[in-house]
């Protein structure tokens, strides 16, 4: 079997014993920094990025995937003892993990989410092996037409699944568009909305944007309401759940990971869409339909599932397609080609142990999460409990010199008080910082195949009609537009992506 | 912007928008916009900016309209205790270096927080202060200087 033979030579590269340490450091920083209240993920990674820069990029992505578990699993952990949800995925999880802490069972919500996610992790592991090498097959045969058309369709499904207004969801990838194209035009050698000042000829770096819009941004509008936390639990007991448990969290488990799976492959809030949709199926066909909300342990195992069936099935086209689905993979896919990997197809057959190897880490990222994060509980209960006074000028600092760290320029430090004050803005108007982040990613590669495709149709812009699978792709992306602006969608999409 | 606002959220947005795209707009007149064939270096970012141009009188419109939700005040003082102390730290971190500029941006930073503690705050700067000299610069080799170009490094 070749899927067998595929994941031996990946579990080689992941089980090298660097890597096995960097997969260990990166799921612990992870959720360290992950269980600190009002961080999620985004702001984690984009946090720990310049820790990984020196490392070679095996490593360095086998350590980004493990802080993206982390501290996904470090939020559902906040959501569960604090009621603070890191990110929009985690509240589903604080509705009945809270509950269940109130009741003296933190212990045991705790349990079925790292039971949920390592399953569905297995699973969605396998999913990626399977459907990652036939997806890129069909990809290699793009041209920068089919490119062009399959960024505008990843966009548009991302602004139809984004959170909030319609409108506002579209001006921000744009703006992000834009802000991506600031720089060195590579084709003229142009320098374009550089305003004269040297330090942007290279353009903004995306840690920027990230730390800026979703760190920093994110400390300004805590502060606004700050507010003391009470930890439910004092000491955390019963870890284990009982067999009556297990029997109860099996089912919910085993369809929250089918949801998230398929859903997480979506751009934009796939892995949101996931969670919610998991939840309320088993608030539908649940025995225990009257427990939820109050402290029901399939509410927590369900929504937990998907999430992180979701956030590894949302690797699929990230390293297939080269197209980011979520700003977490964004910043992925900043990495890698920061690391001189150009994501795509190609990666597949020119980088087969990278591929297999992030592969296989992943299986043994979310095992060092089930082994790693139940007994060191307390640990986390402490890091939660630091006060935000104490907090944020901690993670002020780190940013400060994380992000002088990329280019060793002080220019970069201005540049994240800017966007950290940008991000707080946008926060306030309820415009969503995630697609101005896809967009930012996508600008540069955007124009490219623009480019490239004119060109090769020799200026004739139906090339992206008469060929068949771009055509398809903007017809799809037509659709989704058409769908989400007619009424009955819009209020059912609305309800769905109510925080 | 007034903190009493009571304008709505779009017509901020949309003001945003139009902003950003009109500068954008203007910056790219000169870049050259080429032929769909030959596309110059504006030809993208000049469709792109009048796209959010048109996005942003929309919004606005649509905020006009007395739609959407009220938008609350910025809290100043947040923002300029978050941002401020990053600029203090950047403009500093050269000829000070980082045993002064750290220490700066922790103290200044932590007076946004309504739960201000001087002697919290001092045991935080000088924590850290030593953590992050031994960690990034001893430890990764991170290029900043401990003192700066003012004491004569």
């Amino acid at each position: 079997m070749e899927l067998i033979s595929n994941l031996g030579m990946g579990f080689d590269t992941a089980l090298t014993l660097t890597n096995l340490l960097y997969c260990l450091i990166g799921v612990f920083l992870g959720t360290a920094i992950g269980v600190l209240p009002g961080l999620g993920p985004t702001a984690t990674i984009a946090m720990l990025l310049p820790v990984t820069f020196g490392l070679p990029p095996v490593s360095a992505l086998i350590m980004l995937s493990g802080i993206y578990y982390g501290s996904q699993y470090g939020g559902s952990t906040t959501a569960i003892l604090v009621n603070l949800p890191g990110e929009a995925a985690s509240v589903v999880t604080s509705l009945d993990g809270y509950q269940m802490a109130r009741n003296g069972q933190a212990g045991k919500a705790l349990a079925a989410a790292a039971i949920g996610s390592f399953f569905a992790g297995t699973v969605a592991t396998v999913l990626i092996a399977l459907f990652a090498p036939p997806l890129a097959d069909i990809a290699l045969k793009f041209g920068p037409s089919e490119y062009f058309s399959l960024m505008v369709l990843g966009l548009v499904v991302a602004v139809v699944l984004a959170q909030g207004s319609l409108l506002h969801a579209i001006g921000m990838v744009i703006l992000g568009l834009l802000f991506g194209l600031i720089g060195t035009d590579v084709n003229s050698g142009m320098a374009r909305f550089t305003f004269d000042l040297p330090e942007l000829a290279d353009g903004i770096s995306f840690v920027v944007i990230a730390m800026g819009m979703f760190g920093l941004g994110e400390i300004i509008s805590n502060i606004e309401h700050e507010s003391t936390r009470s930890v439910m639990v004092k000491k955390i007991e019963g870890l284990m759940p009982t067999r009556n448990d297990l029997k109860r969290i099996a089912a919910p488990i085993l369809r929250g990971t089918a949801l998230g799976s398929a859903l997480g492959i979506l751009p934009g809030s796939g892995n949101i869409l996931g969670a919610f949709a998991a939840y309320s199926i088993e608030k539908k066909i649940s025995k225990n339909k009257d427990q939820f909300g109050k402290g029901a342990i399939e509410g927590v195992a369900a929504p937990e599932s998907a999430n992180n069936a979701g956030a590894q099935t949302s690797f699929i086209p990230m390293l297939t397609l080269g197209i980011p689905s979520n700003p977490v993979m964004a910043l992925m896919i900043g990495a890698m080609i920061l690391q001189g990997i150009q994501p795509g197809p190609s990666v597949i057959t020119e980088q087969p142990a990278l591929f297999w190897g992030i592969i296989a880490s992943m299986w043994i990222g979310n095992f060092f999460l089930i082994v790693l994060n139940l007994p060191m509980i307390g640990l986390w209960v402490r890091m939660i409990m630091v006060p935000y006074p104490l907090l944020f000028p901690a993670i002020l600092s780190f940013c400060c010199i994380g992000v002088f760290s990329l280019n060793n320029a002080t220019f970069d430090i201005y540049l994240i008080a800017i966007s950290g004050v940008l991000g707080y803005i946008f926060g306030k108007l309820k415009c969503e910082p995630a697609p101005l982040l896809l967009g930012f990613i996508l600008g540069p590669l955007m124009e490219e195949y623009l480019r490239r495709a004119l060109v090769l149709s020799r200026g004739d812009a139906t090339v992206f009609l008469t060929r068949p699978i771009s055509a398809t792709m903007l017809a799809l992306s037509l659709v989704a537009i058409v769908i989400v602006l007619a009424p009955a969608v819009r209020k059912q999409r609305d309800i769905a992506l109510q925080e | 912007m007034n903190p009493k606002s009571c304008s709505s959220s779009d017509f901020w947005a949309g003001i945003i928008y139009m902003t950003f795209g009109i500068t954008a707009l203007l910056a790219a007149r000169d870049y050259g916009l080429g032929t769909a064939l030959k596309m110059g270096p504006g030809y993208f970012p000049s469709l792109l900016a009048a796209l959010l141009t048109l996005i942003g009188i929309a919004s606005a419109v649509r905020g006009l309209r007395g739609k959407g939700e009220p938008v609350s005040g910025l809290n100043l003082r947040a923002i300029l205790f978050i941002a401020g102390p990053i600029i203090l730290f950047a403009t500093l971190l050269r000829g000070a270096g980082l045993l002064i500029a750290l220490p700066l941006l922790i103290l200044v930073s932590s007076c946004a927080s309504a739960h201000f503690n001087l002697k919290r705050s001092l045991l935080l700067a000088a924590g850290l202060t030593a953590f992050c000299s031994t960690v990034f610069i001893k430890g990764l080799g991170i290029p900043m200087p401990l003192l700066g170009t003012w004491f004569g490094n």
